[in-house]
């Protein structure tokens, strides 16, 4: 075994990749049945049929398992809020709408292994009970749609879906749903009322969705790598799953490296790794150039910058310098991007995926868009950036769901961190920064590519 | 120009902005939509157990059929789930996916969220809008080609991005793109780079309505970009721990 050559924070061990859920993402085939059942898949079903369904919501509660869509919730405790004695049926939703920009690792999975999600997804239906269970796909990925279609498929040939799925007496059924294109369905109750045929818009909690949610009945909604996580769990135990990460954030998660950086790729790891060992192992930063800024879990999340390299990426870590473990969405900036063009592109995100339901939302980003069109061609004031902070005190926490939240993370942050680059604009009468330097294909990277070959 | 004039100029582009993306479809040729069609958005709804939730995959269905959401689909979806036209309009006018006006044969989208502009993508979407002569939601006068700007298609560790009918095209420059696009209204077959050769806009969406067409199996089980990690792990003898191995002493972060 190789030791990484970064040093790790705080004296604890240096932190090494275990792929766990990108383990069979190798083979060729390993989209298929065979090659899952072959790499010793179905066994953890086989497993958790034989014991009662209390016993896995217990065993998931124990290995600290947290929900890997962004917001952290302890998945067993979620579970074992599905009231017992509903008159009304339990329904699983997966969340498998991955649109949070930056974050790309939902869709790899289940290109490269539908059939882990769908072990998951049996063994979750019945642990809480539910018959049905639906996988909620955004649209606008088809060869995905179409290799999780074709795994429910060869699931149910198998007798792992069904009536009496393997001969437990318990009946599962799966129907694969395609989404039509709104980040707002990543919401989980936006994704309810798509789910039931309506507008995606966010319901008002409580009730929560335990309680009320797909039809108003009790529903467990879970993000596809977290549910894609059950199967190991149940097989080798909560005590292995405490083996990696940290206390509070236990286990594993793919991290996803984009922008700026030699390798870009999903690198499975513990939670708590930090972004230097990870930059170390993707080759680091683009040759010749620095790290000017990242995010940790997507444009929701509070962006960092170099000062924040040993930082722990886990929840605890990333909530202790203002930011949030998010997706584990790792955009990496370079010293040659503009962050007033990077922000305001996300702000014009952000405005385009509001579902209009709250006005502060729906406004607010309607005029900082203007406001930032103004800021990046540098004829903005400094009142312009005090109006932008006063904005999002306005827009954060006064609307139904996170996507307000999230829409003013990057302006605040950008504005804390580089506020003399948003007033170097207006000094400057213009951007300072040449946007093809900061491309893929900017003359410069071309020779390096080349010198590397 | 004065306050008031550029006021006035924008409330008249708002208002073109609602006419040309407004509630009501365009009037389009006579519809497709039989006997075939009513049966398989009958198919769709016994798949839920409540008729509604069959909505968005109808809809994908009816723009398989139509080339986009007509005025004909929305009443027959309204008919089969017993539901108001407007209330169909709703759900079609929320959605992007929904087109009100037909698109290409090969609807070509390029992402322009943060991440993928700076690695290219604008520059990628300027370069195709002059080569084609269209902009954001245009179609080319052969029906061949539609371009969009989209937005994160998760798939950032391959930017910049496009898609071609809803599948991958990764790592883009601005002449792959010219030549994809030139391919394209050839008539040649391209195969997306991490996925099948890529079929028409119309078979696409009848794969989202829930009706598999025969690539599944097509195409690579991931792309490079997905497999970085996975094969440095190899390299380096890296694994996840032993299932039952007790906790390890000092791996969890001192705080």
């Amino acid at each position: 075994m190789t030791e990484p050559t970064v040093d790790a924070p705080g004296g604890r061990e240096p932190i090494t990749l275990t792929p766990v859920l990108t383990q069979r993402w190798d083979q060729p085939d390993s989209f298929t049945r065979r090659a899952y059942e072959k790499a010793g898949g179905y066994k953890a079903l086989r497993m958790a049929l034989q014991r009662k369904p209390e016993d896995i919501i217990e065993a998931v509660k124990d290995s600290g398992l947290r929900g890997r869509g962004g917001a952290g919730f302890p998945t067993g405790m979620k579970w074992s809020f599905i009231p017992k004695d509903s008159p009304k049926p339990t329904y699983l939703v997966v969340n498998a709408d991955e649109s949070e920009p930056g974050t790309c690792k939902d869709i790899p999975l289940m290109m490269a292994d539908p059939h882990v999600l769908l072990e998951g997804v049996i063994i979750t239906s019945y642990a809480i009970g539910a018959k049905t269970a639906f996988i909620y796909v955004r649209g606008e990925v088809l060869h995905v749609f179409r290799r999780m279609q074709n795994a429910v498929a060869e699931a149910y040939e198998a007798g792992y879906l069904g009536t009496n799925i393997l001969d437990s007496g318990v009946d599962i059924d799966v129907v694969v749903h395609a989404g039509a294109g709104a980040y707002i369905c990543g919401e989980e109750t936006a994704l309810l009322d798509s789910l039931e045929g309506r507008r995606g818009q966010p319901r008002l909690k409580p009730p929560f969705p335990a309680v009320a949610g797909l039809y108003a009945s009790p529903t467990v909604i879970n993000n596809v790598e977290t549910i894609a996580s059950v199967p190991s769990i149940v097989e080798r135990g909560a005590d292995w799953f405490r083996t990696m990460g940290t206390e509070k954030s236990p286990g594993f998660g793919i991290f996803s490296l984009s922008g700026h950086v030699t390798n870009p790729g999903q690198y499975e790891a513990p939670l708590g790794i930090t972004l230097r060992e990870l930059l170390d192992m993707a080759g680091g930063v683009r040759a010749g150039h620095e790290l000017k800024f990242w995010t940790p879990g997507g444009s929701s999340t509070p962006m960092l910058t170099a000062d924040h390299l040993d930082v722990p990426l886990d929840f605890e870590g990333m909530a202790g310098v203002g930011s949030l473990l998010g997706t584990r969405a790792l955009q990496i900036f370079d010293d040659t991007t503009c962050v007033v063009r990077a922000t305001g592109r996300w702000v014009e995100f952000y405005k385009h995926e509001s579902c209009g339901k709250c006005t502060p939302c729906r406004e607010g980003f309607w005029w900082m868009v203007q406001i930032f069109d103004r800021l990046e061609k540098g004829d903005g004031t400094e009142a312009d950036l005090d109006k932008l902070l006063d904005m999002s005190d306005n827009i954060a926490g006064r609307s139904f769901c996170a996507l307000a939240d999230g829409g003013v993370a990057p302006v605040v942050s950008s504005i804390q961190y580089f506020r003399d680059e948003y007033i170097a604009h207006f000094e400057n009468q213009g951007c300072p920064f040449d946007p093809a330097a900061s491309t893929l294909f900017a003359p410069e990277s071309q020779q390096e590519a080349g010198v590397r070959a | 120009m004065s306050d008031t004039e550029r006021r006035d100029d924008e409330q008249a582009q708002r208002s073109a902005e609602r006419v040309r993306t407004g509630v009501r479809p365009e009037e389009s040729s006579p519809t497709k939509l039989d006997d075939n069609a009513r049966a398989e958005l009958r198919e769709i709804v016994a798949r839920y157990p409540e008729p509604r939730s069959a909505l968005l995959p109808m809809l994908h269905l009816v723009q398989s059929y139509e080339g986009h959401v007509t005025p004909a689909g929305i009443e027959m979806c309204a008919q089969i789930l017993d539901i108001t036209e407007a209330e169909v309009a709703a759900v079609a006018t929320f959605y992007t996916m929904y087109k009100r006006r037909p698109v290409g044969e090969y609807h070509v989208g390029v992402c322009t969220n943060t991440l993928c502009a700076i690695m290219g993508g604008d520059r990628i979407f300027e370069d195709l809008s002059e080569h084609l002569g269209i902009g954001h939601d245009e179609t080319t006068e052969d029906g061949k080609v539609s371009l969009e700007r989209v937005e994160c298609n998760a798939a950032c560790d391959f930017a910049p991005v496009m898609v071609v009918n809803w599948e991958f095209v990764d790592n883009q420059t601005p002449e792959s793109a010219v030549e994809l696009v030139d391919r394209l209204r050839a008539g040649e077959q391209v195969t997306s780079t991490r996925g099948p050769r890529i079929c028409t806009w119309r078979q696409a969406e009848r794969v989202l309505a829930g009706f598999p067409d025969d690539l599944a199996t097509e195409g690579p089980q991931a792309g490079p970009a997905s497999l970085v990690g996975r094969t440095l792990a190899e390299e380096r003898g890296w694994t996840a721990p032993e299932g039952g191995q007790r906790a390890i002493e000092g791996r969890g972060e001192a705080k």
